[in-house]
Formats: structure tokens, C-alpha cells, sequence
């Protein structure tokens, strides 16, 4: 089952390592990782999507709270939440084509960021379902490159982690 | 004031009396100090991993945090098994790196490791100090760290630059981390069921580990187990958390412990696992291990409740707070039937006595080294492998602090330097090695630490020409192919003489007592004793791995 979890952590050199590492050596595969500051400069907030049973995430929890400079680990499983991940995609868009692309585009409500004679770069932001389903249709002109930034969660409501 | 006078004054502030170490270009500001310094005892060691046991032997015997220092590149490359020693046992030592100067760092410049990169995974946490401001408050931290909670190794990796630089001594506040608040006392819920599981079973078993002595509640675990009636079975990292002679003590249980230990494991109902993290070497295979039983899991580490077993009760503390509190909330009570039952178990099997003529057994050595220095003034110290097992089976302690040996690691050459840290950091005490002739040849370049320091420690050697352990397991599991395992080992006796040390050797049963008595008399320098003994004897009873404790091979 997917997990998505995050990560309050003291905003320190070596930490992402630290939580990297913990997870590689147990074998568990990150399936995407997030990282960046909070409203508190002296905290970074990791997101992690993980598989993994209940028994494992248990253990990959207490091993994260382990390390001594996490500072707080919370699990979205069976919770309320808000997730969003960004994406840049870099289409072929030579003229011919170009209404049909933009006319996705409009359609996901993404948006394009950068033009040139023979591409577009789109940006879109949402849930990996609909990024994978807007991928699935970019696909047939052609994907030059993309990137994804991993999945990011905030708890729905007033509380927080 | 330089860093590296911050450093020694910050030590000196944390009670260090000692620091085990080997000078170096990246920590030479460090030693220039140290020069300066009457008030801290430094031990020049021979190699660093020495320097890393030797802390590691001096934090087991005393309950203080060891102090090992090295220098950049290999020198910290060289602590490394020694950390990772301490980390699998829980102890704490703190281990001081030079690095090389911050502009350098990250550029292969001469003798430049990564070692808060390589130490990640085997410390409890790791310091690398860019700036001389933050030194005195690391070093706070750091001591913090390793002493409380599940107590463990800390690096601090101080570039030259950072020793070299200076800055105003202020003297830290309490330390706060922010993610850092281990939890001592025990949940009020969790400990009244667990005292009413323990007045409810018919055949309870306390099984004690290592954290039992860390933790100091020994006088709580003997309590609570002769208030209750309840047998007692300990690991080998559990040695003298209970008198072994006590008669509630059935001994060490696992791979290599006793019959009756680990018949009582098998038949028990309820399982009170007090600072065990229920190793494969205790356990045999997983899903067999105490099938009967309930079990109460008390540990100061969330991480191990439910790690390897499930527990029913789970208590996560401190295991001396939570002891004593479980005792007030027991009724005395007997059991006598589950002691009938045990009787059963004890009766049923002696371990195989066979008398060879002219042969000296290297169990019946350990047995008389144990009758000729055991005591309230005695630690005994092992390196690993066979011999360490024959010890543990046979060598009774009776008091927490009085075994030190690599339990999870497994570490052999450890035996040596700890031995070195034990007298150190008990003068007055009788320290006693029992070696054998693969692992003493792994760091006996530090015998010439304990004749440089006149150290009075026995070095006993079950010698049997054989990697003994390794060529036991080809003997049972892989057809008695002995790859690899024969030791060609130079004569021993001049070897000690030549580093200074007084030498011995037995190889008949009857000079074993007066060589023993000999060796007992040597003073202000180390006495080994080559014991040639019996080449091919295994160590019984033998659970091979992945077997149920049922499964024990006996003869």
C-alpha cells in the first residue's frame, strides 16, 4: 500500500542524507521525495511516497524518529489531506500541432511556460493521476524531457504535523 | 581561545578523566593541548581501532562515556569497526576525528575521509564542526547524546581549521534537541497490564539483556524475579544483570546457552523481555521462538518493540524506572509447578563431560581460570568466538559490569584493547582476558599498550591451532571441510616475552592450576597464558542457525 509521509526535520546539512540512507539500507524503495523550508527557517519538511505494509511503515516511522534530528513523522494514510505535485514538460509543438497541444493543456489547466519554433514547455500541477494522464496524451508529438517534483501533503483542516 | 583548547576544556567540563588515541597531523593542535593537560590521561594505543575497543571496554566497566581520539583519513577509517562495535551494543563513547581543513573538505586532499558519511550508519549521530563557534555546544550534544536513551557512539569531526581558530569559551546552556526527548518513564496503563499478565501466568520467564545493565536495574530485576518466583534466562550482552548462581538464574539462553534456558523459553506462557532486542542469535528461527508465550516487551527503544516479534504488552522506558515500578504492583506469588517442570528440563541433559587423556578441554580451562579468579573484584573480558562462548557457559557473573565482550558485532581482536580500557579505568580490579588464537592475533600489536602502561591483565589463549568456531560450523553444516580454518600460529610465549609481557604456556592438565597461580602472581605488566588445548572440541549445546530452539544439537 502507498504512504505518504512527512518529515519535520532540523534544517542541517546531512539530514536528507541521513533519512535517505535509513530507508536504502533497509531496502525500502522511495517512490518519490520532496524537500524544502517551512514558515520556521530552522525547519525543512520532507515528503515521502513510500509502499509498504502497516509492520513496515511502523518500523520505517521509529527509525526515522531515531535519528536525532528529525523532529516529526506523520503518516497521510487514512487521514485528510491535500497532495499536489508539479511537473515540466517539454513537448514537440511543431505548428501543425501546436492548437491541438495547447488545447490540452487548457484542459488540464496547465499551463505553458516557454515557447520556441519546434516546443512548448508546459507546467501542470496537481494530483500524479492527473500528471500521469496529461504525460499519456503529450506522449504521441513527442516528450523531449520532463520532470516531476515529487508529491508534496499538507493535513486538510486546521491542523498541523 | 584556539578550538582545540575549547575541545579539552569541554571534555574536562564532562568529567573526561581519560582519552585513548594515536596523534596525527589533522589532530596535532589537539594533542599540542593535551600536552598541557595533567588532568585527562592520554593512552597511546597502537592502532586506532585499539583506541576505539579500549573506550569502548572503559564505557562497559564503568558506566562512563570512553573517549577515543583519531586523526583524519585513515586514522578515522581505523575507529570505524570500534564504532560499530559500541553501536550494536548500545555503548556510549564519543570519538574525536581531525579533519582536514574545511577549505580542503570534499577535494581528495591528503589523508581526507568522509567519516560523518561513512560513520552514518553504524553511530548513534555524527558532528562535522565548520565553525569554531559551534565546537564547545557540539561537544555538549554529543556527550547528551551518547549517554542517554539507548546510549550509543557519537563522532565529532573538527577540521584543523576549526582547532586552530579562536573564539570565546561560552560554556553551553541545557541542552535541547528539539527531536531528541527519550522516553524514560514507562506508561502507567501498559505496566498494570503487564503486572496483572505477570499474576496471571502459570509460567512466567524474565529474559534480560544488555539494557538491564545499561540501565542499572539490576537491583529491581533481582526484586521483582524472587518476589514473583520467575526464572530467569539472559543473553550474553545480559551477563551479570542476575547472579548466575542465583537459584532463579537457568542461564544464558540462544545459540549457545543452556539446555534448560532455552527449554523454558519454549514452554513458557508469559515472556517478560527486559532491555532484549530478540536477536537471531537468541531466538533461532523467528516464528517458533516461545510459541506458548505472551510477551511483555520493556525496552528504552521504540524501534525494538515489534522490531523482530510482536509484542502483546509493549513498554517503551527506561527498564530500571519501569521495574520498580512493576514490582509495586505485584503480589508475591510461587510457582511451583512451572519449576517442577524446569526441574525436568535440568535433569534431563548434562552437557557431554568426556575426559581426554592427555588432552587438555578448553571448557575445563575456563572452569578453573573461574574457580582461581572469580570474585567481586574480577571482570572478565573475551574476544569472540568459540572460546567467548565456552566463557559465557561457563565463567558465572555475578554482578552487571563484570562481563565485557562483542556481543552484536561479533567483533574479534576486541577482546585486547577493552581489556586495556577495563584496567584503566579500574586500577584496583583483577581483569582477565580469555582469547583464543584466532582473535588475539587480530590486535595483539596492543600488547604493547599493556606493557607500556604496566597493565597486570591475564591474557588467557584457548589455543587450538583453529579458526574454532568457523571450523565447527564445517564440521556440523558443511561436511567437515576445513576451508581455510587451520592457524599456524608462532610460539606465544616468546612472542609476550618479546613485547615485554610475562608468557606462559600449558598443554597438560595437571601443570593447569600452578600455571594458572603463576600467571596470577605477575605484576605491573600483562601475563599470557597459551593454553594448547584440545584442537577439535565444539561448542554444545548448538542451535545451527535458522533452527528452533528444540532443534539443539547436544552431542
Amino acid at each position: 500500500m502507498q504512504h505518504i509521509i512527512s518529515v519535520l526535520v532540523e534544517n542541517k546539512p546531512r539530514v536528507l542524507a541521513r533519512v535517505a540512507s535509513l530507508f536504502a539500507r533497509r531496502g525500502y524503495n522511495i517512490e518519490s521525495l520532496a524537500v524544502g523550508p517551512t514558515q520556521d527557517p530552522k525547519i525543512s519538511r520532507i515528503t515521502l511516497v513510500v509502499n509498504g505494509n502497516e509492520d513496515i511503515l511502523e518500523q520505517i516511522t521509529k527509525q526515522l524518529y531515531k535519528l536525532i534530528e528529525v523532529i516529526k513523522v506523520g503518516d497521510f494514510t487514512n487521514t485528510s489531506y491535500v497532495d499536489r505535485e508539479l511537473a515540466l514538460i517539454k513537448v514537440n509543438a511543431a505548428s501543425a500541432v501546436r492548437g491541438e497541444v495547447a488545447q490540452i493543456v487548457e484542459i488540464f489547466r496547465a499551463r505553458i511556460v516557454d515557447v520556441e519554433e519546434k516546443s512548448l514547455t508546459v507546467e501542470v500541477t496537481g494530483t500524479p493521476d492527473k500528471i500521469d494522464a496529461l504525460e499519456q496524451l503529450l506522449r504521441k508529438y513527442g516528450i523531449i524531457e520532463m520532470t516531476r517534483t515529487g508529491r508534496i501533503a499538507l493535513a486538510r483542516g486546521s491542523k498541523s504535523l | 581561545m584556539k578550538g582545540a583548547q575549547i575541545l579539552i576544556e569541554l571534555l574536562k567540563k564532562e568529567g573526561v578523566e581519560v582519552i585513548f588515541g594515536y596523534p596525527g597531523g589533522a589532530v596535532i593542535d589537539i594533542y599540542d593541548v593535551i600536552f598541557e593537560t595533567p588532568e585527562i590521561q592520554h593512552v597511546l594505543v597502537r592502532h586506532e581501532q585499539g583506541a576505539a575497543h579500549a573506550a569502548d571496554g572503559y564505557a562497559r566497566s564503568t558506566g562512563k562515556v570512553g573517549v577515543c581520539m583519531a586523526t583524519s583519513g585513515p586514522g578515522a577509517t581505523n575507529l570505524v569497526t570500534g564504532l560499530a562495535t559500541a553501536y550494536m551494543d548500545s555503548i556510549p563513547i564519543v570519538a574525536i576525528t581531525g579533519q582536514v581543513g574545511t577549505p580542503l573538505i570534499g577535494k581528495d586532499s591528503f589523508q581526507e575521509a568522509d567519516i560523518t558519511g561513512i560513520t552514518m550508519p553504524i553511530t548513534k549521530h555524527n558532528f562535522l564542526v565548520t565553525r569554531v563557534e559551534d565546537l564547545a555546544s557540539v561537544v555538549r550534544e554529543a556527550f547528551y547524546i551518547a549517554s542517554t536513551g539507548r546510549p550509543g557512539p557519537v563522532v565529532i569531526d573538527i577540521p584543523k581549521d576549526v582547532q586552530q581558530k579562536t573564539a570565546e569559551l561560552v560554556l553551553p546552556e541545557k541542552v535541547k534537541i528539539p527531536g531528541y526527548q527519550p522516553t524514560y518513564r514507562g506508561h502507567v496503563k501498559q505496566i498494570a497490564l503487564a503486572a496483572s499478565a505477570i499474576t496471571a501466568a502459570q509460567r512466567p520467564l524474565l529474559y534480560v539483556g544488555g539494557g538491564v545493565i545499561s540501565s542499572g536495574a539490576s537491583p529491581y530485576l533481582l526484586e521483582l524475579a524472587e518476589k514473583a518466583d520467575i526464572p530467569v534466562v539472559h543473553t550474553m550482552m545480559g551477563k551479570g544483570a542476575f547472579p548466575e548462581s542465583h537459584r532463579l538464574s537457568l542461564g544464558m539462553l540462544g545459540m549457545h546457552g543452556t539446555y534448560w534456558a532455552n527449554k523454558a523459553v519454549m514452554h513458557c506462557d508469559l515472556l517478560i523481555a527486559v532491555g532484549a532486542r530478540f536477536d537471531d542469535r537468541v531466538t533461532g528461527r523467528i516464528d517458533s521462538f516461545a510459541p506458548h508465550a505472551r510477551i511483555i516487551h520493556i525496552d528504552i527503544d521504540p524501534a525494538e518493540i515489534g522490531k523482530n516479534v510482536k509484542a502483546d504488552i509493549p513498554i517503551v522506558g527506561d527498564a530500571k524506572m519501569i521495574l520498580a515500578e512493576l514490582v509495586k504492583r505485584i503480589e508475591p506469588k510461587t510457582n511451583p509447578e512451572w519449576w517442577q517442570e524446569i526441574e525436568g528440563f535440568r535433569s534431563a541433559y548434562h552437557p557431554p563431560y568426556r575426559k581426554k587423556p592427555g588432552k587438555l578441554l578448553p571448557h575445563e580451562v575456563i572452569r578453573k581460570i573461574y574457580e582461581k579468579t572469580h570474585g567481586e573484584d574480577t571482570i572478565l573480558v573475551t574476544d569472540v568466538g568459540q572460546h567467548q562462548m565456552w566463557a559465557a557457559q561457563v565463567y558465572r557473573c555475578e554482578k552487571p559490569r563484570t562481563w565485557i565482550s562483542s556481543g552484536g558485532l561479533g567483533t574479534m581482536g576486541y577482546g585486547l584493547p577493552a581489556s586495556i580500557g577495563v584496567q584503566i579505568g579500574n586500577p584496583g580490579k583483577r581483569v582477565v582476558l580469555v582469547s583464543g588464537d584466532g582473535s588475539i592475533f587480530m590486535k595483539i600489536q596492543e600488547l604493547v599498550t599493556a606493557v607500556n602502561y604496566c597493565l597486570p591483565i591475564k591474557i588467557f589463549i584457548m589455543n587450538n591451532s583453529y579458526l574454532g568456531m568457523v571450523r565447527q560450523w564445517q564440521g556440523c553444516l558443511y561436511k567437515g571441510r576445513y576451508s581455510c580454518t587451520r592457524l599456524q600460529n608462532p610460539d606465544l610465549v616468546t612472542l609476550a616475552r618479546a613485547f615485554g609481557a610475562e608468557g606462559f604456556a600449558v598443554e597438560k592438565e595437571e601443570d593447569l592450576e600452578p600455571v594458572i597461580e603463576q600467571a596470577l602472581r605477575v605484576e605491573g605488566k600483562p601475563a599470557l597464558v597459551d593454553c594448547r588445548v584440545a584442537e577439535e572440541e565444539n561448542v554444545l549445546p548448538f542451535v545451527p542457525p535458522g533452527k528452533s530452539l528444540e532443534e539443539m544439537i547436544l552431542e
